[in-house]
C-alpha cells in the first residue's frame, strides 16, 4: 500500500478527514520552504502537497501565480524542488508527500529520470494539473515503476462517464475541484461539492480531497464533513507573503501559517466522527 | 505499406491531421485542466457538425464577402520584382481585409460559432492587439459581449489598438502577470475561460492551444490559400514554385499552406522572427532555435530553458513575440514539408521601407519578416520562377514603433 494510502485508511479509522495544505517550493525563499513543511506537519498535516514554480501557471489565481513568480526569481527549479524533498525527508520519512505542478518541467528532465530522482528523493505521488488522462500514458507507467501515486483532478464539468475514466488511471486519492474557476476563487458552493463529491463516489472506492476555495477554519470543516480530505492552498501561501509584506522575517512568517493550519485543524476536527 | 505514394495518399497524409485526440504526429493534443475538458469536447463535436453544415458555410461565406471584402487580390509587385531581381513576386492582400489583417477570417468562423452555442459572452487574447480588434470588430457585429486580455507591456506598445478596441465597444483588461506580453494574456484568457465556462466562448487567435483550436483555426484561415491556389492557376496560369509567410503562432501561415501541401513542387518558406538573432536569447524563433515542449494546451516547439520553463521572447513586432507556435507546424518541420527560417528585426525593418517606397503598400512589421526573406529567395530564384508571399497584414499600427527606430517623435 502506498504511504497516501495507508496514511487515508489510518485516518478512516480513527475517524479524521485528511488536511492537506500547498505551498511553492522556494516561496519565499529555498531555504524558508522546509522549516514550513515541517511547521505545517506539527500543526495537524496529514499530508504536504508541495508546489513545482512553473512560468506559465495557467490554473492558478494570482495569489499562487506571484508564490510562482518569488520562486521563480530566485531559480528555484525542479531539481530544486526535489532537494528540498529530500531534506524534507531526513527529519520526516512518514508524512506523505504530493508534488504539484505542470506538465512542462517533467518532460523537459524527461519521465523516467523524473520518477527515478522523485522517489529516490521521497516523492510520494504527483499531480499535473495540465496532464488529463487522455495525455497521461507515458507518465503514468513511469510512475507506476518507480511505486509512485498519480492524482487526477476531477472538475464540476467533469461528465459522470468521464469520471470512470478519470478514476481508472488515478491512484492514492482523487482530487476533486470544488468551482470553477482557478486556485483562490471564493466561489465556494458547498451543495455543489456534496453532488460532485458524490458523483465520484460512485465510480471509485478512492479517497476524495476538495481543494480550491478553502481558507478558513470554517470553510474547511463544512467541507470536511463531505469530503475525505480538505486542501488548503492560497490561504497559507497569502499568509506567508502578508506576514512578510508587513516586516515580519522568515521564522515568524512561517509561525503564521503554522497558527493558521492550527485552525483550519482544529475546525476540521471538530465535525463529529 | 508497398503502395507508391500517390498525390491522393499524399494529400491523405495532410487531410488526416489532426488524428481523433488532437495529435499532429506527437505534437498538439490537449493539455489543460479538467475543467476545460468538457468545454473542448463539446466545442469539437458542434464545430465538426457545422463544418458539414451547408446553411453555416454560406453564412461564413456570406460574411467573408460582404463584412471582410473576399476574396483578398492576388497582386504582382513587378517593380519590387524589378528591384530585388530573379523570380516573379506575387503578394496575397490579406492587408485589404476589413480591419487590415487576415486574423478577422477566424474571428468570423469562431464568432458565428459560439453564436450557434448560444454563448453571450467572448473573450480573445491579443499580443499586437490586430486579433483583438479583429474580435472586437465581430462582436459589434454580432452584438456579443467582448473582453480582451492583453498583456501590459503590449498596452503601452499598442495604444492605437487598445482605443480602436474601446472604441468598438469592447473591454481590454491590461495583464500584469509574468513577462505581461501575448504568452500572459493567454494564460489569462484560460483562467476567465475556467471561470465563466458556461456561457463564454473564448476566440483563440492563432492555430496553438489544446484541440480542437489548431484544426478549427487553420480550417477558417485556408480561405487563404484555397483563393491564392485559384487566383495563381487563373492569372499565372500555374502554381507558385514557393510560398513565403511569417510565423508567430502561425495562422496566416497555415492558412497559405494547407491548400498548398499536396503540390509536392511548391516549395514553403515559414519565416520566425529573428529579434536580435537566434545567436543571442532575444528572438522568437522556436521552430529554429527550440525545443518540443508542453505550452498553453499543446505539444509544440517552445523558446524553453533547461528547466523547462518558458523563456521571455523579442521580436520588434508584437504580434511574432510569442515563445510557442502552433503543433501543425512543428509536425511540418520535423517532415520536412516547409522549411521554417527566420529574418531578424533589421532584416525586417528594411523591407517594411522597401515595400512602402517600391510598392506604395505599407506592411505590418510581421509581415516585414516574410517579405525580408522572400526578397533573398527570389535573388537566388529565376525570372521564370515565382513566389506568393502573404502580405498577412497592414502597416499603420506599426508606424508609431518605426518612427521610434528611425529617431522621429510626433
Amino acid at each position: 500500500m502506498s504511504k497516501i494510502a495507508g496514511r487515508f485508511r489510518q485516518l478512516a479509522e480513527q475517524g479524521r478527514k485528511a488536511l492537506i495544505p500547498y505551498v511553492v517550493a522556494g516561496d519565499p525563499t529555498l531555504d524558508a520552504t522546509v522549516p514550513l513543511m515541517h511547521r505545517l506537519v506539527a500543526a495537524g498535516a496529514d499530508i504536504i502537497e508541495l508546489g513545482v514554480p512553473f512560468s506559465d501557471p495557467m490554473a492558478e489565481g494570482p495569489v499562487i501565480q506571484v508564490a510562482h513568480e518569488r520562486a521563480l526569481a530566485h531559480g528555484t527549479s525542479l531539481r530544486d524542488a526535489l532537494a528540498l524533498v529530500t531534506e524534507f525527508r531526513r527529519d520526516d520519512s512518514t508524512t506523505p508527500l504530493l508534488l504539484m505542478g505542470y506538465t512542462n518541467p517533467v518532460e523537459r528532465m524527461g519521465f523516467a529520470a523524473f520518477a527515478d530522482a522523485a522517489a529516490e528523493a521521497g516523492v510520494d505521488a504527483l499531480l499535473t494539473v495540465d496532464l488529463p488522462p487522455e495525455e497521461v500514458g507515458l507518465v503514468n507507467l513511469e510512475l507506476q515503476r518507480v511505486g509512485m501515486d498519480n492524482i487526477f483532478l476531477v472538475a464540476p464539468t467533469t461528465p459522470q462517464q468521464r469520471i470512470g475514466r478519470i478514476t481508472g488511471e488515478a491512484s492514492g486519492f482523487v482530487y476533486y475541484v470544488s468551482l470553477k474557476g482557478v486556485t483562490g476563487a471564493g466561489n465556494l458552493d458547498l451543495d455543489a461539492v456534496s453532488a460532485g463529491v458524490a458523483a465520484i463516489r460512485e465510480s471509485t472506492e478512492l479517497p476524495v480531497a476538495v481543494g480550491f476555495g478553502i481558507k478558513d477554519a470554517a470553510s474547511a470543516r463544512a467541507v470536511a464533513a463531505i469530503a475525505d480530505g480538505v486542501v488548503v492552498g492560497s490561504a497559507l501561501v497569502d499568509c506567508v507573503a502578508q506576514a512578510i509584506a508587513c516586516g515580519g522575517d522568515q521564522g515568524s512568517a512561517i509561525d503564521a501559517a503554522g497558527d493558521l493550519l492550527q485552525e483550519i485543524r482544529q475546525g476540521i476536527d471538530s465535525i463529529a466522527s | 505499406m508497398d503502395e507508391e505514394m500517390t498525390s491522393d495518399t499524399k494529400d491523405g497524409v495532410f487531410a488526416a491531421v489532426p488524428d481523433e485526440n488532437g495529435r499532429f504526429g506527437e505534437y498538439g493534443g490537449k493539455f489543460v485542466s479538467e475543467t476545460l475538458m468538457s468545454a473542448l469536447a463539446e466545442l469539437e463535436t458542434v464545430y465538426r457538425e457545422l463544418a458539414e453544415d451547408p446553411a453555416f458555410q454560406h453564412e461564413i461565406d456570406q460574411d467573408l464577402a460582404h463584412y471582410v471584402g473576399r476574396p483578398s487580390p492576388l497582386y504582382e509587385a513587378s517593380r519590387w520584382s524589378d528591384e530585388v531581381g530573379g523570380a516573379r513576386i506575387f503578394l496575397k492582400r490579406e492587408d485589404l481585409n476589413h480591419t487590415g489583417a487576415h486574423k478577422i477570417n477566424n474571428c468570423i468562423g469562431q464568432a458565428l460559432l459560439a453564436r450557434h452555442m448560444g454563448k453571450k459572452r467572448i473573450i480573445a487574447e491579443t499580443g499586437a492587439g490586430q486579433h483583438g480588434v479583429a474580435t472586437a470588430t465581430i462582436a459589434a457585429r454580432l452584438g456579443l459581449e467582448c473582453q480582451v486580455f492583453m498583456g501590459e507591456e503590449d498596452v503601452r506598445r499598442q495604444a492605437l489598438n487598445v482605443y480602436r478596441m474601446k472604441l468598438l465597444g469592447a473591454q481590454v483588461i491590461p495583464v500584469t502577470s509574468g513577462s505581461r506580453t501575448l504568452k500572459d494574456a493567454m494564460n489569462e484568457a484560460m483562467r476567465d475561460w475556467v471561470t465563466n465556462v458556461d456561457d463564454t466562448f473564448y476566440i483563440i487567435g492563432t492555430v496553438a492551444g489544446p484541440h480542437p483550436y489548431p484544426m478549427l483555426v487553420r480550417d477558417f484561415q485556408c480561405v487563404i490559400g484555397r483563393e491564392a491556389r485559384a487566383q495563381s492557376l487563373a492569372q499565372a496560369g500555374r502554381l507558385p514554385d514557393a510560398l513565403v509567410a511569417c510565423v508567430g503562432g502561425g495562422s496566416n501561415a497555415i492558412g497559405l499552406f494547407h491548400p498548398f501541401l499536396k503540390d509536392s513542387d511548391v516549395a514553403m518558406y515559414g519565416v520566425e522572427a529573428g529579434g536580435h538573432g537566434v545567436a543571442t536569447s532575444q528572438h522568437a524563433a522556436p521552430l529554429t532555435a527550440g525545443t518540443p515542449g508542453v505550452l498553453h494546451g499543446n505539444r509544440t516547439y517552445l523558446m524553453q530553458d533547461d528547466d523547462g520553463q518558458i523563456m521571455h521572447t523579442h521580436s520588434v513586432s508584437a504580434g511574432l513575440d510569442y515563445p510557442g507556435v502552433g503543433p501543425e507546424h512543428s509536425w511540418l518541420k520535423d517532415i520536412g514539408r516547409v522549411e521554417y527560417v527566420v529574418a531578424d528585426d533589421d532584416e525586417a525593418l528594411r523591407a517594411f521601407h522597401t515595400l512602402t517606397r517600391v510598392e506604395g503598400i505599407m506592411p505590418a512589421l510581421e509581415t516585414s519578416h516574410a517579405l525580408a526573406y522572400a526578397e533573398k529567395l527570389a535573388a537566388s530564384m529565376s525570372s521564370e520562377q515565382m513566389i506568393i508571399v502573404n502580405l498577412s497584414g497592414r502597416g499603420d499600427k506599426d508606424i508609431h514603433t518605426v518612427a521610434q527606430i528611425d529617431g522621429i517623435e510626433f
